[in-house]
């Protein structure tokens, strides 16, 4: 399965209009294996919008996509997932009405060859449930196991967030503002938990907290107005002056 | 033995002796309560398990009664052939609906369920030759399985014994169903549709599949009905009897599969006790049903699962 040289996410002239107004326009990034690419810019810039047609939740109006190499730009979003992309949200998307457990047994299942079966209960299926618990156990949620997920902490919840996107072993994985709303230590925790990712998986996130997307990333993109304005690593990034006009411009709401 | 199956045991032990004991009218009333509890059922799939609420439930139950009626009555084809095909007719009516309505989610789907549910309706009303119209289907005999069991569907007792065991049969079966992971993905879906579709479920399939499971217990209960009264009339489609169905499920409990079976025992016989002393007695269980809404929005057996919750935390 690991086609060394085959870059995890092509994507090339992507453009997506709402209406009038061209909410990503002419986008073009490639990823290498292993990468982590930060995207940032101001509210409006396109990264969410980006985001959703990568993931297949909008589809493009113009512009292809590739994952692993394959055509994706016309597959439902769920087929997606089939070729190694796994996401988050930016708005914590859980099963709120049920236990950390049964979430992790959703996810394991997934792309499970059982995931259909009706006939036979799911506890038979004891590589789900193991491999369900073991995620608990290695992200440190295990002790939480029985609890619904609705009576979690946020900060709790943001962590089975990523963790559940990890259940479906993705080699490319979105990650959708993955700090958004967390205390400062919470924000620890949770860029120890990207930075201590496998380095087979690929990872673009967008994320507000530029401290945070400086030290998770290797590589940034930065957006404004739909376009690419600026590519490169942490360090150029930073001296490049055009950006900081942007977020002089964006004002303070995205510090 | 887990807990479940010591309950469920209890259970067809307390129906079988009841049926042994009771006088043959509290015995209908008895196979009624079992074939509305696996209507109930059925609707929780989508309802509770799902987040489909339909209000068109009774399509299947009238469908599968009707087709049952006039392959029996028109064709002359026996139990064995004509009950099956009943049942088909459903699933096949579900499937070929769901390609249309599984575009449509929450309320949207509540008003184009009923509105499937009305058209049957008129189609049962005006279609004379083949409904019988107003007048419905009388004279179709319940079923002589001969060699197949030792007793006679001919007497209301040996009627239920019958429906018991079909209970007992589907009761497991949906068991099986909820609990499998096909069974989880759907609760997955009811919480949240948009990270099944991210985590790789094709929440269609989920949904168009699920509805044809349910019309098929909805249709198996339609045909029981039917076989009970030896009788099936555009009433059966109604849409009081798929508010009712929604009705048994709410004062039982959603998103289970024992609520609804509660449920249309309390249903079948508070309908028993006030229609004694009232012709509105629906409008009695609807005072009772705001009642629940209000103090019990997890229905009667919410309630008493809580409260031996409680009980057993409590313990020392």
């Amino acid at each position: 399965m690991n086609e060394m040289g085959v870059n995890p996410l092509v994507v090339s002239h992507l453009s997506r209009n709402f209406g009038g107004v061209r909410a990503i326009d002419d986008v073009s990034l490639e990823l290498k294996p292993g990468e982590r690419r930060a995207i940032i810019g101001t509210n409006g810039a396109g990264k969410t919008t980006l985001f959703n047609v990568v993931n297949g939740q909008i589809p493009p109006s113009s512009g292809e996509i590739h994952i692993f190499g394959q055509n994706a730009t016309k597959r439902p979003l769920h087929a997606r997932a089939a070729l190694g992309l796994g996401r988050t949200f930016q708005i914590t998307s859980l099963f709120r009405s049920l236990t950390v457990i049964d979430n992790m047994i959703i996810a394991v299942q997934a792309l499970h060859p059982c995931h259909f079966v009706f006939w036979r209960r799911a506890q038979r299926y004891r590589d789900v449930t193991a491999r369900a618990e073991a995620l608990l156990e290695k992200w440190n949620l295990a002790d939480r196991r029985n609890e619904l997920v609705k009576n979690l902490s946020y900060g709790t919840q943001r962590q089975l967030e990523i963790v559940m996107a990890l259940a479906g072993e993705p080699r490319l994985l979105l990650l959708d503002e993955p700090m958004a709303g967390l205390s400062a230590a919470e924000t620890h925790l949770a860029t120890d938990i990207i930075v201590n990712l496998d380095r087979d998986i690929t990872v673009l996130l967008i994320e507000h907290d530029l401290a945070a997307a400086f030290s998770i990333a290797d590589s940034i993109t930065a957006m404004d107005q739909g376009r690419i304005v600026a590519e490169g690593t942490p360090d150029e990034i930073r001296k490049e002056s055009s950006l900081q006009k942007i977020y002089a411009r964006g004002g303070a709401t995205n510090s | 033995m887990n807990r479940t199956s010591i309950y469920a045991g209890i259970f067809v032990a307390i129906a079988a002796v009841l049926g042994a004991v009771l006088s043959p009218y509290d015995t209908g009333l008895l196979t009624q309560m079992l074939i509305y509890g696996i209507f109930a059922m059925s609707l929780d799939l989508l309802l509770g398990y799902t987040g489909m609420p339909s209000l068109g439930h009774a399509a299947y139950f009238g469908l599968s009664g009707y087709a049952a009626a006039i392959l029996t009555l028109k064709l002359g084809w026996g139990f064995a052939l004509a009950a099956p095909a009943g049942l088909l007719v459903a699933v096949v009516a579900a499937a070929l609906f769901h390609l249309l309505a599984l575009r449509t989610a929450h309320s949207y789907y509540l008003m184009i369920t009923l509105a499937f549910s009305q058209v049957l309706w008129s189609v049962a009303v005006s279609w004379t030759e083949l409904t019988g119209g107003d007048n419905g289907l009388p004279g179709v005999k319940r079923p002589d399985l001969g060699a197949w069991l030792p007793w006679s569907f001919a007497t209301t007792r040996g009627f239920f014994y019958f429906v018991l065991i079909i209970f007992v049969v589907a009761a497991f079966a949906l068991y099986i169903f909820v609990k499998s992971p096909f069974g989880y993905a759907l609760r997955g879906i009811r919480d949240n549709e948009m990270r099944m579709r991210a985590l790789g479920y094709n929440v269609w399939a989920y949904k168009f599949t699920v509805a044809m499971v349910s019309a098929f217990f909805a249709g198996l209960a339609g045909e029981l009905y039917m076989y009970l009264n030896s009788f099936i009339s555009p009433s059966s489609l109604s849409v009081t009897v798929s508010a009712q169905v929604l009705m048994m499920i709410l004062v039982g409990s959603v998103g289970t599969l024992f609520g609804p079976v509660l449920g249309a025992g309390i249903f079948v016989l508070l309908q028993y006790v006030l229609s004694t002393y009232t012709d509105r007695w629906l409008f009695v269980i609807g005072l009772i049903y705001v009642g629940v809404a209000l103090y019990a929005p997890e229905g009667a057996f919410g309630l008493i699962r809580d409260r031996m919750r409680t009980k057993r935390s409590a313990r020392p």
